[in-house]
């Protein structure tokens, strides 16, 4: 059997998801192994359009963007949204719920009208096209990318986990950031990242979305049980997590 | 001799963000050099105007997958001066410690993955495994290095976390810093092996010269990437960072609807060779040996050897990591507490990014949300300088075959290290 190939695409976005893939190190040519590469501008001159796994990164934010990724959907068989701007939208959003004119004139002043410059509201890749499966997070972490194409080349289906964030702090045995008069959002958010924030001393930011039927009012409880309101927990929804029903609410 | 030539190379490749070349010659004259910047626009100084100075580095940190770090140091210092907090000793040993990672880790996916196929002859550095394991295992490993040194210090090798405003938001153990110390040691002979080879295939790289303006931190007597004021090879007056939009003097060209910066000429250069020309007296003894082995002098005009400069620092910055280690561990990693309390006020932060000088500029009301920022980024700082080189190296090279031509302008690209999904910004924000 031939080969996979494999098409990475990037949109709005710093990149950083393509980066884990080259941080792979040695797996990435084990990776290499298992699929052939045959578009990634970041890492390679040559281009096609034969390509059946696509992995697409960033957000999408000009309607000329969106025309290329309704493209690179009708080539691929499989697609895979790598990261939080193409599973949320990420930090892209913030800025969705302000003022248009302002944002331009706040960063391009007097050329905040260039016609090269006009951008929509920022999209995740799925609320363009369809998505097949996600990786998480921001950055990705590469070896859940790697589990997730072992996974479909050995037909398996790829495991999410539905529990939130807290699940595996608690595993860690760290000390819980609201015990530290802080807010965290590891109550919500979808685990898979080992708690990494929270282990490293900072607070959860929600960068791999919330999990399915997250309890945002068992959420608004801790929050005044430590003296917290609710504005102090839309500061960090509206991180990633900008369309989430609490994080809506000031903007709404 | 080619006397017509119509080049539009579309999203040049190995290079982080979006970029064209638009090339037009007829009767062997050049028409039409641009550099053009296409990338989405991102809209950041925006994104972060009503933010908690506790989440401007969560944001900022996301302008750049590959300058992570730099832009985090670049924001909490910036916060650091506006909210009036002076970071300990220990932290800014350590912040520079995983700056030193960000630097290796950039320079080296530069060098090794971007750059060494073209001076290879390959499209991408996939054939290399199977034509130069050897290289492609010392680049992996010393890419690793930089990596794990921003792990151990920030917690991640992207996107770091414990980097905030006040110091660290946990500290790396006695034993962390050993094993990495044990590491940094055993990268020496690589960096000494990559470095013959880089100095073997230097003669790929075009011969092409043209004097311009370097611009860097400088901080005598040290090669500095995170402590400094603004230098510049034309004057030998300093800038302090609070005024760096006396130095950057962004204007708007009619060729060009991104801004362009100058100081003393039409363009200046950042990045690594600018700050070796400043700077190149302060190396420590085994990078100013491989900037010897390289050929990298002090009046070196060559844009190419942006690249040979990268390796003499990949160098530089692990020989001063091992020494920086030795006085962390011989005064000890002492427990502190990280402090930082919203206040009114402005500040400016200047660090180094691998590709060139960054500042960022924050200013906050008394609640400590932030009211107005400007960030302005080494790739920006370049976009001027490139599109001078195009135009000066163009009319050399237009006796070639055209694929010749475009791989040379590509190169010439690409050896700027540019960075231009963080760099799509016009930057013309009104700070009073």
């Amino acid at each position: 059997m031939s080969k996979p190939r494999i098409g990475i695409f990037d949109f709005a976005c710093c990149e950083g998801c393509q980066l884990q893939i080259v941080n792979l190190e040695e797996d990435l040519l084990g990776l290499l192994g298992l699929v052939e590469p045959v578009v990634w501008r970041e890492a390679m001159a040559e281009t096609s359009d034969a390509f059946d796994i696509a992995i697409v990164e960033g957000s999408v934010v000009r309607e000329e963007d969106a025309a290329r990724l309704r493209e690179i959907r009708e080539q691929a068989r499989v697609l895979i949204a790598l990261g939080a701007c193409a599973t949320l939208g990420g930090v892209n959003k913030i800025r969705n719920p302000m003022d248009h004119g302002e944002v331009t004139r706040a960063v391009y002043g007097t050329h905040a009208d260039d016609p090269h410059l006009a951008a929509g509201p920022a999209r995740s890749v799925a609320e363009v096209v369809k998505v097949d499966y996600r990786v998480e997070g921001c950055p990705i972490d590469g070896s859940e990318l790697v589990r997730l194409v072992q996974d479909l080349l050995t037909g398996r289906t790829p495991r999410v986990p539905h529990h939130p964030v807290c699940v595996e702090c608690k595993l860690r045995e760290n000390v819980c950031r609201y015990e530290l008069g802080e807010v965290c959002l590891g109550p919500l958010t979808r685990a898979g990242c080992g708690a990494r924030c929270p282990s490293n001393g900072f607070w959860c930011f929600g960068c791999r979305g919330l999990v399915d039927d997250a309890n945002i009012e068992a959420a608004r409880t801790v929050m005044a049980q430590y003296g917290k309101s609710e504005a102090d927990l839309e500061d960090l929804l509206r991180l990633f997590n900008q369309e989430s029903e609490v994080g809506h609410g000031r903007h709404a | 001799m080619v006397a017509t030539l119509d080049l539009h190379v579309k999203h040049v490749t190995r290079i982080e963000g979006h970029g064209h070349i638009r090339v037009r010659a007829r009767d062997g004259k050049v028409e039409k050099a641009e550099w053009q910047v296409p990338e989405a626009p991102r809209f950041f100084e925006a994104m972060v105007r009503g933010r908690r100075f506790e989440d401007i580095q969560t944001i900022v940190s996301r302008i750049c997958g590959i300058c992570s770090v730099t832009h985090t140091l670049a924001a909490v210092k910036a916060i650091e001066d506006a909210l009036g907090i002076r970071p300990t000793k220990q932290t800014d040993r350590l912040r520079v410690l995983a700056h030193y990672g960000e630097q290796l880790e950039s320079h080296i996916l530069h060098v090794g993955y971007l750059v060494a196929p073209d001076l290879l002859g390959h499209p991408s550095v996939v054939p290399l495994v199977a034509s130069h394991p050897e290289v492609v295992k010392t680049v992996i490993a010393l890419h690793r290095l930089g990596n794990r040194m921003m792990e151990v210090l920030a917690g991640r090798k992207t996107h770091p976390v414990r980097l905030q405003p006040g110091g660290f938001t946990r500290l790396p153990t006695e034993e962390d810093l050993r094993s990495l110390q044990q590491e940094l040691t055993e990268a020496v002979p690589r960096l000494t092996a990559l470095a013959e080879v880089v100095a073997s295939l230097a003669g790929a790289l075009p011969a092409f010269t043209r004097p311009t303006e370097s611009i860097a931190l400088v901080n005598p007597p040290t090669y500095p990437f995170y402590h400094g004021q603004i230098g510049s090879s034309d004057t030998d007056e300093t800038v302090d960072a609070h005024e760096f939009e006396r130095v950057v003097n962004e204007y708007v060209t009619p060729q060009s609807t991104a801004k362009w910066a100058r100081w003393h000429r039409d363009s200046y250069a950042v990045g690594a060779l600018a700050r070796f020309r400043l700077n190149h007296e302060h190396l420590m003894p085994l990078a100013a040996a491989t900037a010897r082995t390289l050929g990298l002098t002090p009046d070196c005009a060559n844009p190419f050897f942006n690249s040979v400069a990268q390796v003499v620092e990949s160098v530089q910055v692990v020989e001063r990591s091992l020494t920086l280690i030795d006085e962390l561990l011989t005064t000890g990693i002492r427990d502190e507490p990280r402090r930082a309390e919203a206040r009114a006020g402005e500040g400016v932060g200047a660090v180094e990014a691998p590709r060139g000088i960054l500042f960022h500029r924050y200013a906050f009301d008394a609640e400590g949300r932030c009211e107005r920022a400007n960030l302005c980024i080494p790739t920006n700082q370049n976009h001027g300088n490139l599109q001078h080189d195009i135009e000066a190296f163009l009319p050399e090279i237009l006796d070639q075959e055209p694929d010749r031509i475009r791989l040379q302008l590509e190169m010439l690209v690409r050896s700027y290290d540019p960075c231009v999904s963080c760099s799509t910004h016009l930057l013309d924000v009104e700070f009073v």
